[in-house]
C-alpha cells in the first residue's frame, strides 16, 4: 500500500488539471466536488497507509518509493521520491483530511463567487503543493512544494484581485515568502555541499558523522533552513504578511493557517531534528524566537477588533509554541500541537467565515455581539475552537499546549513562563472574540440584523467534524500514563536520533515526574480558566472596562493596537529604501547611463550626417567637379609615384 | 611635319577645353556641346594612334564612340527640353532636387 504513496500528492493534481483545464463548462456543484473528491481520495489513501504502518513494527515504519530519476548530473540525483514514516504520513492525513473539510465548506461558502472554478483550482493545487512538500523523500522536491505553496497562497490571497488591498497581501506574502525561501535554498546548498546528496535518510542517517555537535556547519545549516521556517511559518522577523493574506477568501485562511502553508515550516524543522540536534545554538534560537513570537503575537491579538485578524495573531502565536516545542527538543510535541491547532483553527476561521457571511461580510466585532441565538451552530462550534485554543480540558488544545509548556518547563523555566502568559493572553483574547461575537448586547444594525441567518449545512456540517476533532483530536495524545500517548509513541522514532544527541550532549535532567506534570497541568488548566474569567469580567460584567483600560495606557495601547508599529518600520527600513534605491537606479543607471549610450550614439550619427550633408548639394556639376579633382589625383599618383 | 605629339597636344587641350566647359558653364546646351568635345578630343587621340600603330582597331572604336555621342545627345536634348517645361530655362544652377 505504501508504494503507492505518490498517489496522495496525484489525487488533487488531477482535480486541479480537470477543474482547471476542463472547468469551464461544469456546473458549481461538480467543480466543487471534483475538488473535494480528489483530497478526500488523498486523505483515504493516506488513511489506508496508515493503518498499514500501524501494523508494521514501529522500526520499519519508513518507507521509501521513487517513481522517477528527475535529475542525473554528476554525482547529483535527485529523484521524484517519496518518504513514508511516521511524520510525513501524519502530516499528510492532516493536510488532506483538514483540506478536503475546507474544501467542502467552500462550495457553500464560495456559492455564487465569481471565479468559483479558479478558486477551486488554485485551491486543489495548494493542496498538492503542500503534499508534495510533507511526502518528498528529499530536500530538492520539497523545495518544489515548498515554492509551489509559496505560488498558491499568493494566487488564493490576492484572489479578489480588483481589490487593491487582496492585491498588495498576496504580493506581501510572496515577497516575504521569498526572502525565507532564500534563507533555505542557501541552506540546501550547505546540505549538498556537506553530504552530497539531498536525500533524507541519507543526510540524516550521515549528519552525526559528518558533522560535530555544535560545529559551525551544522549550526549554520540549521540557521539558514530556520530563516526559511520563519518565511513559511511567520516567524519573527517574517511573520508581517500572515495577518494581512486574510484578505483572501475566509476558507483560503482556514487553509494556509491550518493544513497548508504556515505548519510547512514545523515540518520542516521537525523533519531536520538531527541538523538541528548538532547544533545547540540553532536549537536555542528557534526556542527563543518560538517564544518571543508566541508572546508578541499574543499581545497584538488582544487589541485587534477584527475577527479575522485576531485569529490570525492566534495562529502566529501558537506556531510560536510549535517552534518553541521544536527548540527544546520535543519535536513531536510540536508536531501534536500542529496537529491539534489544524484542527480548531481551520474550524475558528470557518466558523468566523459563517458569522462573516451571515454578517453580509462584517468582520469588526465592535459591530457584532448576541449572534448565539441567531447562528446556533456557528457559535457552538466557535465556542468548541475557541475551549480548544484556550487550552481547557479535555479539549485537543490543551494537551497538546501542556505537553509542549512541560517539556520548555524541563528545559529552561524562562520558556515555560513566557509560553505561560502568552497561553493566559490567548485565552483571554479567544474568549473576548467569543464574548463580543456571540455574548453581549447586539450592536449589530438594523441592515444586517435583518439579513442574519445561520449557515447552510454544507457550511455546519465541516464545522460539527471539525469541532469533534478539536474535542477529542487530542485523546491520542495523553501524557502521563504508560501507553496513553499514541500519538507521541508512533511519531517518537522518527525523532530519536535527534534525541539521542541531544539527550547525550546535555545532563540528565528531565526525568519523567509524575507530580510535576500533574501540577504543570494543573496550573495550564488555571491559566486558561483566568484567561477565560477575566475576558468574561471585561467584555460581559464590564463593559466599560476595556476603555478604562485604554484610557490608563493610552501609550501602551496604541503602541499594540498599532502592532507594535511593525508594518510601517519596515516599510520604512526595507520598502522605502529598496524603492528609493530603485528610483536611483532608474534615474542615475537607466536614465542616464544606458539611455545615455543609445540616445548617444543616434547623437553621434547626425552629429556626422548634419556635417557631411553640406557635401551634397544636388548640382551635377559639383559631383563631377568632385570626380575630375579625384581623377586628376589619381592620375597625379600614378604619374608621381 | 606633323608628328604624333600635335595631335596628341591638340586632343589634350580640345579635352580640357571640354571639361571646363562641362564644370563652369551653366546653359545645360552648352555643357552638352563641351561633352561633344571632349568625345571628339579622345576620337582624335584614337585616330592619330591608330594611325601611328598602323592598327584599324582604333577607327572602329571612334565610329562606336560616334554613336554612343549621337545616342547621348539625343537623350541629353530630351532631358533639356524636359528642364525646360519645367523650369522655364535650362539653367543647371536651378536643377538642385537632390540637395539636402
Amino acid at each position: 500500500m505504501s508504494d503507492l504513496v505518490w498517489l496522495i500528492p496525484v489525487f488533487p493534481l488531477i482535480g486541479f488539471l480537470i477543474n482547471g483545464l476542463i472547468g469551464r463548462r461544469f456546473s458549481e456543484k461538480a467543480i466543487g466536488w471534483i475538488g473535494t473528491a480528489s483530497v478526500g481520495a488523498s486523505f483515504a489513501v493516506a488513511l489506508l497507509i496508515f493503518l498499514e504502518l500501524i501494523g508494521m513494527a514501529p522500526a520499519s515504519r519508513s518507507v521509501q518509493k521513487v517513481v522517477y530519476t528527475w535529475m542525473l548530473s554528476g554525482d547529483m540525483n535527485v529523484p521524484i521520491g517519496f518518504l513514508v514514516d511516521p511524520l510525513s504520513i501524519v502530516m499528510m492525513m492532516v493536510v488532506s483530511g483538514v483540506g478536503c473539510i475546507i474544501h467542502a465548506y467552500s462550495i457553500g461558502y464560495m456559492h455564487g463567487e465569481y471565479g468559483f472554478r479558479r478558486y477551486f483550482s488554485y485551491l486543489n493545487l495548494f493542496v498538492f503543493n503542500m503534499l508534495l512538500l510533507v511526502s518528498a523523500n528529499n530536500f530538492l522536491l520539497m523545495f518544489v512544494g515548498w515554492e509551489g505553496v509559496g505560488l498558491c497562497s499568493y494566487l488564493l490571497i490576492g484572489y479578489y484581485y480588483e481589490k487593491q488591498s487582496a492585491s498588495d497581501a498576496g504580493k506581501k506574502a510572496f515577497v516575504v515568502n521569498r526572502v525565507g525561501d532564500f534563507g533555505f535554498l542557501l541552506g540546501m546548498f550547505l546540505i549538498f555541499m556537506t553530504f552530497g546528496t539531498f536525500n533524507y535518510t541519507d543526510v540524516f542517517g550521515a549528519a552525526p558523522d559528518k558533522l560535530t555537535q555544535g560545529s559551525l556547519m551544522a549550526t549554520l545549516i540549521t540557521l539558514l533552513l530556520f530563516v526559511g521556517a520563519t518565511g513559511k511559518s511567520a516567524q519573527i522577523p517574517l511573520f508581517t504578511w500572515l495577518p494581512d493574506a486574510m484578505e483572501g477568501p475566509t476558507p483560503v485562511s482556514a487553509l494556509i493557517h491550518a493544513a497548508t502553508m504556515v505548519t510547512a515550516g514545523v515540518y520542516m524543522v521537525a523533519r531536520c531534528s538531527v541538523l538541528f540536534a548538532l547544533a545547540p545554538i540553532s536549537l536555542t534560537v528557534v526556542a527563543v524566537i518560538g517564544g518571543a513570537t508566541a508572546f508578541f503575537a499574543a499581545t497584538i491579538g488582544i487589541t485587534q477588533f477584527d475577527i479575522k485578524r485576531v485569529l490570525a495573531y492566534s495562529t502566529i502565536s501558537q506556531l510560536g509554541y510549535m517552534f518553541m516545542a521544536c527548540g527544546v527538543g520535543a519535536f513531536a510535541s510540536g508536531i501534536f500541537h500542529l496537529m491539534t491547532h489544524a484542527f480548531f483553527k481551520a474550524l475558528l476561521f470557518m466558523a468566523a467565515g459563517s458569522v462573516m457571511h451571515a454578517m453580509s461580510g462584517e468582520l469588526d466585532m465592535r459591530k457584532m455581539g448576541d449572534l448565539r441565538k441567531k447562528l446556533p451552530y456557528t457559535h457552538w462550534t466557535y465556542l468548541f475552537g475557541t475551549l480548544a485554543i484556550a487550552g481547557i480540558f479535555p479539549f485537543a488544545g490543551f494537551f497538546s499546549k501542556d505537553e509542549i509548556l512541560y517539556y520548555s518547563f524541563t528545559r529552561n523555566l524562562g520558556f515555560w513562563i513566557v509560553g505561560a502568559v502568552a497561553a493566559v493572553m490567548t485565552s483571554f483574547y479567544m474568549f473576548r472574540s467569543v464574548f463580543m461575537t456571540f455574548y453581549g448586547k447586539s450592536r449589530v444594525d438594523h441592515e444586517t440584523a435583518h439579513h442574519l441567518h445561520e449557515s447552510p449545512p454544507i457550511m455546519t456540517v465541516p464545522l460539527m467534524i471539525l469541532a469533534i476533532l478539536s474535542l477529542v483530536g487530542g485523546l491520542v495524545g495523553i501524557p502521563i500514563f504508560e501507553g496513553a500517548n499514541r500519538f507521541g509513541d508512533f511519531i517518537a522514532p522518527v525523532f530519536k536520533p535527534a534525541k539521542d544527541i541531544i539527550e547525550h550532549g546535555a545532563h540528565h535532567g528531565g526525568h519523567h515526574s509524575l507530580t510535576a506534570e500533574l501540577t504543570l497541568m494543573g496550573v495550564s488548566l488555571a491559566i486558561a480558566i483566568v484567561g477565560l474569567l477575566f475576558a468574561r469580567r471585561m467584555y460581559i460584567s464590564d463593559p466599560a472596562a476595556p476603555d478604562r483600560f485604554i484610557r490608563k495606557f493610552p501609550g501602551l495601547y496604541s503602541l499594540v493596537y498599532h502592532k507594535y508599529w511593525i508594518d510601517e518600520l519596515y516599510d520604512k527600513l526595507f520598502v522605502n529604501s529598496i524603492v528609493e534605491f530603485s528610483r536611483f537606479l532608474w534615474k542615475a543607471f537607466d536614465d542616464a547611463v544606458i539611455d545615455g549610450i543609445v540616445n548617444g550614439a543616434a547623437t553621434v550619427v547626425r552629429a556626422w550626417g548634419s556635417a557631411l550633408r553640406w557635401i551634397q548639394t544636388g548640382l551635377v556639376k559639383d559631383y563631377a567637379l568632385s570626380f575630375l579633382v579625384g581623377v586628376l589625383a589619381v592620375i597625379g599618383y600614378l604619374v608621381l609615384r | 611635319m606633323v608628328t604624333l605629339q600635335h595631335y596628341l597636344f591638340l586632343s589634350a587641350a580640345l579635352f580640357t577645353l571640354g571639361v571646363m566647359g562641362v564644370m563652369f558653364r551653366r546653359n545645360l546646351i552648352v555643357i552638352l556641346m563641351s561633352l561633344e568635345l571632349m568625345l571628339n578630343a579622345v576620337n582624335l587621340t584614337f585616330i592619330a594612334l591608330a594611325r601611328y600603330m598602323e592598327s584599324v582597331e582604333g577607327q572602329i572604336i571612334v565610329l562606336f564612340v560616334m554613336v554612343v555621342a549621337a545616342a547621348e545627345v539625343a537623350v541629353g536634348l530630351a532631358i533639356a527640353v524636359t528642364i525646360f517645361r519645367q523650369k522655364g530655362s535650362i539653367d543647371v544652377d536651378e536643377v538642385d532636387l537632390m540637395r539636402w
